[in-house]
Order: structure tokens, then C-alpha cells, then sequence
């Protein structure tokens, strides 16, 4: 931003609404972001996808690695195999958390603030957490794994487990909104036409909630079939899109098929996206302003249920990490449960030790403070901004897209674009700055969308009294815009924070001997078999995360009471 | 490079500011590849910078495979400046790439004629032989009945079905030795048709070697096919283990050093080199390996069985090499499909 001081905004026309300066400055902005985007996805991603039609010498051979790849059953299978869990999961996960969301909007029972807060858990730890955990429940020597009946954890039933736990809180906050947003008149009518419960519940509860539990339902489709921790520790042999590309480009060097199959990856994910973008704009449609909103009646039965419900997802939830932590803790599991530090003893395994621990909260801290002013900047732009309409459309565009390109995806398409020798920007190649810019991209658009709600929030006349007092727009960006849109800038920043902590799959291809990162550590070490290690570094992370998350409710709460009264004034 | 890059224009707009982090300024670095136990790495560099304090090593540690990927994928624009502890198959391939710088370091004649590239100068020295072993986790195997297996054909035997676990040869070095081992022992028809029988068993195939016997030595597989240092070592740290050395004989390959063709260190990367075929390198290798470049310096190693290098086969690496490419993708074709989707 520093560079705008050489702008002064006071020269231009007195009758134009704005400066010509200041729209020259604005557009420049725009431009430097919409050019980051294009640099961070919009290349690479290009790249990738030409390296998919090209032999290992870098040759044209068209679709031969397509027609290749659809004539290894191994391979195609994985299809089937994706979308199964995929399919399987949404199921499951959008069933549990309707019913936790409708425990937590719709019943009078207590503790609802610490059952929605557990159910948050699974967002601060890395998906090959609850893989690990599972193994010490259900594997072998597992603790309680009587419970499986004979069956293998190893596989389908062990990755749909895993992907529950780590789905579980993105469909619960969009399901918990949908319910939220009901119309309590709609209710009275229905019971004052005497309908019954369960009559109401069909009749109006569920059409009411449907594009969320539709926009739910895409978005842990899209979690479950891109993740890649899950099925990586707990999958066995259950070969999954994936774990696919991990293992082309890894394991037998082939990085074309890698692309390939990564395009293949590319199709889900595009589609469950398309689908929720057109669902979420009907959601708002749903929005009346003359809506009253419900409260929940007491009901003893009901809220004791919902109760018992809550408790059990609890127990799961808790029970999970507790399991880690115990893993982390034993010597020798199974055979000496005797306690102690030594599985902290990092150094001594693979996975970069202490340091990588360490790499980690670097690399968070540098993509919470540089990402959230990229994103909150360039929404800013988009929103606020005049002129370059073409620009601003394709801005808007880039800035959805990562939430349709899974993380190693993105990492693949990284090594092609940023380690060829011929691209100026090869020095970023190794260092923690590529693992920032992958970090941040890959969450773009959760924060970006975050950005533009809070900005849509503020009338664009603060803008335009600010325009006829001659003041420039940085200084209404910093004055007014920023102090407004504080809690949403805080929310930005730690997502992006917790994000950067646990995930394995935007960085796994990229990380350098200096730059390795704890969530792959716990990936490395798991896969060298020092499982106990894997969950004591998983932990750590959970630790790290859960105290940053402690730390931006108190901040925020502090800061809200400063500037955020202003909402109470004009709610009243 | 990066550090010089960004520290010197210090004006640089603050986006671009944040890889500046790790800033040293001290002796040379290497940059090492290697696949090398993690455990060992400290202990590596340790002791080379007790003869050259001036000469700073950064590993990359990872699998053979993966290691190997990178390293091809850097082809063009390569990162490391040494390889340190990586297979000699894999050596030999990045040899035909013509990736390596070749070298005679000081100290080459004293090294067994296997330990050492055929080519003059040699592309790679041979450090330490690792070798095939099967991990057996007694206390599992008594509660399942399991007899102790002697021999690989053993292991195909129907008693032990879904009891082995084996590294996937497409990432992980010891899988591909193991598999290139049967090949060679039993002929290209019957190393198959062994490995089809032995597929009937398995479990599940691991993405590293260790990880076979990290598992047997948790009880969660009871046999795991992995190598003679890691069930040494698990043994050591207090597992029910038997390290068993199959009678057909075992699959090898070395762990081998390669200077990177283009490093433009190539003074520390000889000075490292010309360590690592010395006598006090030797005889560190003997800490964890039975069978090292410098054998009548070798000593026993505890934990480790005693037959090893008469079990050792024959070993073709340049056969090994060649057909590596051609022996992955039929494995893969064969037993990677083990995720057929079921009803």
C-alpha cells in the first residue's frame, strides 16, 4: 500500500465524482492482484494441463496419456473408488450434521455452545488425524476393534470414517445457517392449520432447508472425493484419485500421468462446484426481509433426544483426538502402554523434526498476515472499485476457481510451472514464499467470499462522502473500511492461519529440506511406519491451531466491543 | 541464491520480502539428496564436519523413490549438489540421463570392486550393501500358529494369508530390490508366478520399506518384508522380532554417492565424496550396516543376522536398472489393482 503515497488526491476535475488519480491508483491495485491470480492458478494450472498431453522428452503425443490412463483398470478403478467414498460419505456426513445443526437450532436443550464448538474440532487438525487415530481403535492391536465385526479398517470403511470426522464441520456450519434462516410464520401457520410434526418437518422444515442441505451436500462431496490424507493413512490398498496422483508423481516418477489424473480429479471437484455456485444464489433468493425469525419451544422428549445425540457426536469427536493423544503418549504400543515423552523425540525421524513444527507456524503466520491482505485487498477492489469492468469480472472468476482445484492439484501444477528453468520466477522454487503463495491460493476463495460478504455489508455512500470531500480512497479504505470490517478480516486471518497448519496436500509437492512443514511430517513419519510420532506431531498441531482459535475469540470479542457497536445502533 | 536475491534489493515490495528467513552466511553449503535412515542423518553429517567444519550439508531426506522422482524432475534444473545414500539402480539410471558428474574420489582403490560404477572414472561409489530381510513379530505369530518362515516360497504357503505386509517396489527402493531379487532367482516365469502366489498373502503393500517392519514390530502385521537394518534396529529398541534371512538368498542393492552433473560446488561436492569412501566413513556405514564399500574393515552388527553376505545373490544392477521402467509397470499392472471396488 505504500506505494500509493506518491498519489496525491487532489488534483482532477472538481465535478467528477472521483479523481482520475485515484482511479488510475485503484485500477493499477486492481491489476497488480488480478496479475497475482493469474500468476498463482491461472498459469500453472495451464501448464499442467498441457503437460497432460505430453511424454515424459516434453513432446506432443495429444490424448495417449488419456487413452494410456483409461486402459489401466488399476487406474480406473480409482474413479469408482472415489466417487464411492465420495457418494458414501456425503450421505453420512449430511445426515449427521442435519441432525446436530437441528439439535443446535431447533431444541432448547443445554450446552449448545460447547456442542457446536466440539463439532468445530475436526476444522483445527490435519485429515490424516482421524486415519491415525482409527488404527489404534480398529486396526490390528486396535483398542476396541471387536467393534468392526471382522471387518478390515484398512480400506473403504476406514476412509468413510476419517472423511466423516473431517467433513463433519464444513456441512454443519452451511446446514446451521440454512436452518437458521427460517420464518417463524410459516410454523404458526402450519400449526394453526393443526399439521402435525413430523408433518411440518416435510412440509416445511425440509424445503426450507433444501439449498443448504444441497450446498452441504456438494461441498463434502468435493472435501471427501480431493482429500488425500485420509485414504492415505487409513486406505490400505483402496486406491483413491487422490492417492493416485501422490503415487504417479511420487512413487514412479511419472509426472504426465500425475497431470492426467489430476485433470481427471479436476471433473468432481468442477462439477460439485458449478452446481453449489447456482444453489447458493438461490439461497439468498430464499432471504425475505419481513421473516421472523424462530424460536424453538421447549419440549422434554425432544430436547433430551437431541441431547443424547449431541453427546454421542461429541464422544466421537473427543474420543478421536483423546485416542491420538494417548498414541502420542505410549512407549511402545501394544506391548509397553507404559507413558512418556519419547515419541516427541522428532529429530530422530523422518519428516524434518522440531524444525519442520516450527517451518509450520512460520509459514501460517506469513500466509495469515500476506494472504489476508491480498484477498481483503483485491475484495475490496472488486467490490468497491471503478472501472475495468472486464478486469474486475475475470478478478471475480479467478478468485472462485480454487475452491474447485484440489490441493495437490495445485501443488503439481506448481512444480511444472515454478521449477521450469525458463520461467523468471524459478527462484521462488524451494523456499517458504511458493508454500505461502500455494497456502493462500488454495483458500482463496473461502476467504475472498468472506471479504466480499463483510463488504457488501457497508454502504457504498461512505465511499461517495468521501469521494466529495476530495479524500482519497486509501484513506477511506484505512479510516473506515478497515475498523468496520475488523471481525471479518480477524476471521480471514485465522482461517488461513489454521488452514496453512493442516494442510498436507497444497504443500506436500513443494515443500524444500528448509521449508518442511509438520502436517507433512505427520505424512512422512506415518508413511515410514513411526505411527505414534505421526499423531504427537497431529497433535501438536491441534494444540497450535486450538490455542490461535482461543486467542482471535478473546481478540475479537475485545475488539468488537470497540468498533462494532455501530451495528447495535443501526439494528435498533 | 534466494537469500542473496532478497536480501541485497531490500526495497522489494514487502509481498515478495517474506522468503527471506533463512539467511546464512557461513561455509559452503551442500545441498545432499539422500534416502538414508532419518535416524542416521545427525550422526552423518556430524561426523563428516568433524574433518570439514567448513562445509555445510542440507539434506533431503525421503524413500528411494521419492528421491529418485525429485531428482529426475530437477533434471532440467537441478537442486542437488551431491547424492549421498541413495540405490545404485537408481544411480544408474540418472547415469544413463547423464545427471551425474563422474568422479574418482581419493581413496577408490581400496574399495570392493562391487562397491564402484564398472565405468572409469566411476559416476558412483558404493557405501554400504542394504539387504533384504523378513521381519517376523513372534508374539503375533504364536497367537496366529504361524510357523517361522525360512525361505520366501514359505511365505506363499496358505497359512500365512493376509499376515505379510511388503513395500510397493514403484516408491519404495527395498520393494524394488525384493522384487528384482525374485526375478533374478527364480527366472522372469517363476519370479512371477512366486509373486502372484505371494500376492494371495499379502496384506497390504506399503508406500516405504521400513514401514513393513515398523508394523510387524507393532503387531500389526506379523510378518512384514522389509530390510536387515530396520529389523535390527526395531529389535534393538525393544520389539518382539526375528530378523529372518530367507535360505533362496536376498535381494541387495548399495547405498551409493553421486556427485549431480552442473552443481557448481563441485569442490565441496569432491571433498564429500572423497569422505564418503574413506575408512572412518566405513566404518561408521558398519554401525548399521553388516555388509559395507571397505569389507575387511566390517564388524558384526548387533541384531543383525550373521549369514548376510553369503545369502547375498548375484546382484545385476545394470540388468536391474535397465528393466526397471519395464518391471514396475508389470507389477503394477499385476497387484496395484488390489482396490477393485467391492460389492
Amino acid at each position: 500500500m505504500a506505494g500509493a503515497s506518491y498519489l496525491s488526491g487532489t488534483r482532477g476535475s472538481p465535478l467528477r465524482r472521483k479523481s482520475s488519480s485515484d482511479d488510475r491508483a485503484m485500477r493499477l491495485f486492481i491489476l497488480v492482484i488480478a496479475i497475482y491470480l493469474v500468476i498463482a492458478l491461472a498459469f500453472p494450472l495451464y501448464v499442467m494441463f498441457s503437460k497432460s498431453l505430453e511424454n515424459s522428452q516434453g513432446g506432443f503425443v495429444g490424448l495417449q496419456n488419456y487413452l494410456e490412463y483409461f486402459n489401466t483398470p488399476s487406474l480406473v478403478y480409482s474413479i469408482q473408488n472415489s466417487l464411492f467414498i465420495g457418494f458414501v460419505t456425503t450421505c453420512i456426513t449430511v445426515t449427521i450434521a442435519f441432525v446436530l445443526a437441528y439439535a443446535l437450532t431447533r431444541s432448547r436443550m443445554p450446552g449448545k455452545p460447547v456442542f457446536k464448538t466440539i463439532a468445530m474440532i475436526p476444522i483445527l487438525v490435519p485429515s490424516l488425524l482421524p486415519g491415525i487415530a482409527l488404527i489404534y481403535l480398529f486396526g490390528r492391536q486396535g483398542l476396541i476393534n471387536e467393534l468392526l465385526f471382522g471387518h478390515e479398517i484398512y480400506g473403504p470403511i476406514g476412509i468413510v470414517i476419517a472423511e466423516v470426522f473431517f467433513t463433519l464441520p464444513h456441512a454443519l456450519i452451511i446446514i446451521i445457517t440454512a436452518l437458521s434462516i427460517a420464518d417463524a410464520r410459516l410454523y404458526e401457520a402450519a400449526t394453526a392449520l393443526r399439521a402435525s410434526r413430523p408433518r411440518i418437518f416435510f412440509t416445511v422444515t425440509l424445503p426450507g432447508v433444501r439449498y443448504g442441505l444441497i450446498s452441504a451436500a456438494f461441498v463434502v462431496f468435493t472435501l471427501s472425493v480431493t482429500d488425500f490424507g485420509a485414504p492415505k493413512v487409513i486406505g490400505g490398498d483402496f486406491n483413491v484419485l487422490a492417492t493416485d496422483i501422490y503415487k504417479q508423481v511420487i512413487g514412479q516418477q511419472n509426472f504426465e500421468m500425475g497431470a492426467v489424473v489430476s485433470m481427471v480429479l479436476l471433473l468432481p471437484a468442477g462439477l460439485a462446484f458449478v452446481v453449489d455456485r447456482i444453489v447458493q444464489k438461490k439461497q439468498v433468493a430464499l432471504l425475505s426481509a419481513r421473516a421472523v425469525p424462530l424460536e424453538p419451544l421447549p419440549n422434554k422428549r425432544f430436547d433430551s433426544l437431541m441431547l443424547v445425540y449431541s453427546i454421542i457426536i461429541s464422544i466421537f469427536i473427543l474420543g478421536i483426538l483423546g485416542v491420538c493423544q494417548f498414541a502420542a503418549l505410549v512407549k511402545f504400543f501394544p506391548y509397553n502402554l507404559s507413558l512418556g515423552f519419547s515419541n516427541y523425540q522428532f529429530d530422530l525421524m523422518d519428516g524434518g523434526g522440531w524444525d519442520s513444527y516450527f517451518n509450520s507456524i512460520e509459514m501460517a503466520s506469513y500466509t495469515a498476515v500476506f494472504g489476508t491482505i491480498i484477498v481483503f485487498a483485491g475484495a475490496y477492489l472488486v467490490e468497491k472499485g471503478q472501472g475495468l469492468g472486464p478486469i474486475r469480472g475475470a478478478f471475480q472468476f479467478l478468485a472462485m476457481l480454487p475452491m474447485a482445484i484440489p490441493g495437490l492439484v495445485l501443488g503439481l501444477a506448481y512444480i511444472f510451472f515454478f521449477n521450469s528453468p525458463s520461467n523468471p520466477l524459478n527462484f521462488l522454487y524451494h523456499t517458504m514464499t511458493i508454500l505461502v503463495i500455494s497456502t493462500i491460493t488454495h483458500f482463496y476463495t473461502v476467504s475472498h467470499l468472506t471479504a466480499t460478504t463483510a463488504l457488501k455489508q457497508m454502504d457504498s455512500q461512505f465511499e461517495s462522502v468521501a469521494a466529495s470531500l476530495k479524500q482519497p480512497f486509501y484513506r477511506t479504505f484505512l479510516r473506515v473500511t478497515v475498523p468496520v470490517c475488523t471481525p471479518a478480516i480477524l476471521d480471514i486471518s485465522i482461517y488461513l492461519f489454521v488452514n496453512a497448519m493442516t494442510t498436507v496436500s497444497a504443500v506436500v509437492f513443494l515443500y524444500s529440506p528448509h521449508t518442511t512443514l509438520a502436517s507433512v511430517a505427520v505424512l512422512n513419519m506415518d508413511d515410514a511406519g513411526d505411527i505414534a510420532p505421526a499423531a504427537a506431531m497431529g497433535m501438536m498441531i491441534f494444540y497450535t491451531a486450538a490455542g490461535v482459535k482461543i486467542l482471535h475469540y478473546l481478540l475479537s470479542r475485545g475488539i468488537e466491543s470497540r468498533t462494532q457497536a455501530w451495528r447495535v445502533a443501526v439494528a435498533n | 541464491m534466494k537469500n542473496s536475491f532478497f536480501g541485497v534489493r531490500s526495497g522489494l515490495a514487502a509481498a515478495l520480502a517474506f522468503g527471506l528467513s533463512h539467511a546464512t552466511f557461513a561455509a559452503t553449503e551442500l545441498t545432499v539428496y539422500t534416502a538414508v535412515e532419518a535416524e542416521d542423518l545427525k550422526k552423518y553429517a556430524a561426523r563428516f564436519n568433524e574433518d570439514h567444519p567448513d562445509i555445510k550439508i542440507n539434506w533431503v531426506r525421503d524413500s528411494t523413490g521419492i528421491v529418485t522422482a525429485k531428482l529426475l524432475a530437477e533434471k532440467e534444473n537441478p537442486r542437488a549438489d551431491v547424492i549421498w545414500g541413495l540405490a545404485a539402480t537408481s544411480l544408474l539410471l540418472m547415469k544413463g540421463e547423464g545427471m551425474l558428474h563422474a568422479y574418482a574420489p581419493n581413496g577408490l582403490d581400496g574399495l570392493d570392486s562391487k562397491f564402484r560404477d564398472k565405468s572409469n572414472p566411476p559416476s558412483w561409489t558404493g557405501m554400504d550393501a542394504w539387504v533384504a530381510a523378513v521381519c517376523v513379530n513372534t508374539v503375533e505369530s504364536d497367537k496366529h500358529n504361524l510357523p517361522m518362515p525360512a525361505s520366501w516360497k514359505d511365505l506363499t504357503k496358505p497359512v500365512y494369508k493376509g499376515h505379510v505386509a511388503m513395500p510397493n517396489p514403484n516408491s519404495s527402493g527395498t520393494g524394488f530390490l525384493d522384487v528384482s531379487s525374485w526375478l533374478q532367482m527364480f527366472g522372469e516365469e517363476g519370479g512371477w508366478a512366486f509373486m502372484d502366489q505371494l500376492h494371495q498373502n499379502i496384506d497390504h503393500y506399503t508406500h516405504s520399506g521400513s514401514k513393513p517392519c515398523k508394523q510387524a514390530a507393532r503387531g500389526e502385521v506379523a510378518i512384514g518384508v522389509s530390510f536387515a537394518f530396520r529389523g535390527a534396529k526395531s529389535k534393538a529398541a525393544g520389539a518382539p522380532l526375528e530378523v529372518i534371512i530367507p535360505s533362496e538368498g536376498i535381494g541387495w542393492d548399495m547405498e551409493a554417492t553421486a556427485i549431480v552433473a552442473g552443481t557448481k560446488k563441485l569442490d565441496a561436492a569432491k571433498t564429500l565424496v572423497d569422505w564418503s569412501v574413506s575408512e572412518k566413513a566405513n566404518k561408521m556405514y558398519n554401525e548399521g550396516y553388516a555388509v559395507i564399500g571397505i569389507q575387511r574393515l566390517a564388524k558384526p552388527v548387533e541384531h543383525f543376522p550373521e549369514n548376510i553376505p553369503q545369502a547375498m545373490i548375484d546382484n545385476d544392477f545394470e540388468w536391474a536398472a535397465q528393466n526397471r521402467k519395464r518391471i514396475l509397470a508389470e507389477w503394477q499392472k499385476r497387484y496395484d489393482s488390489k482396490s477393485e471396488p467391492k460389492s
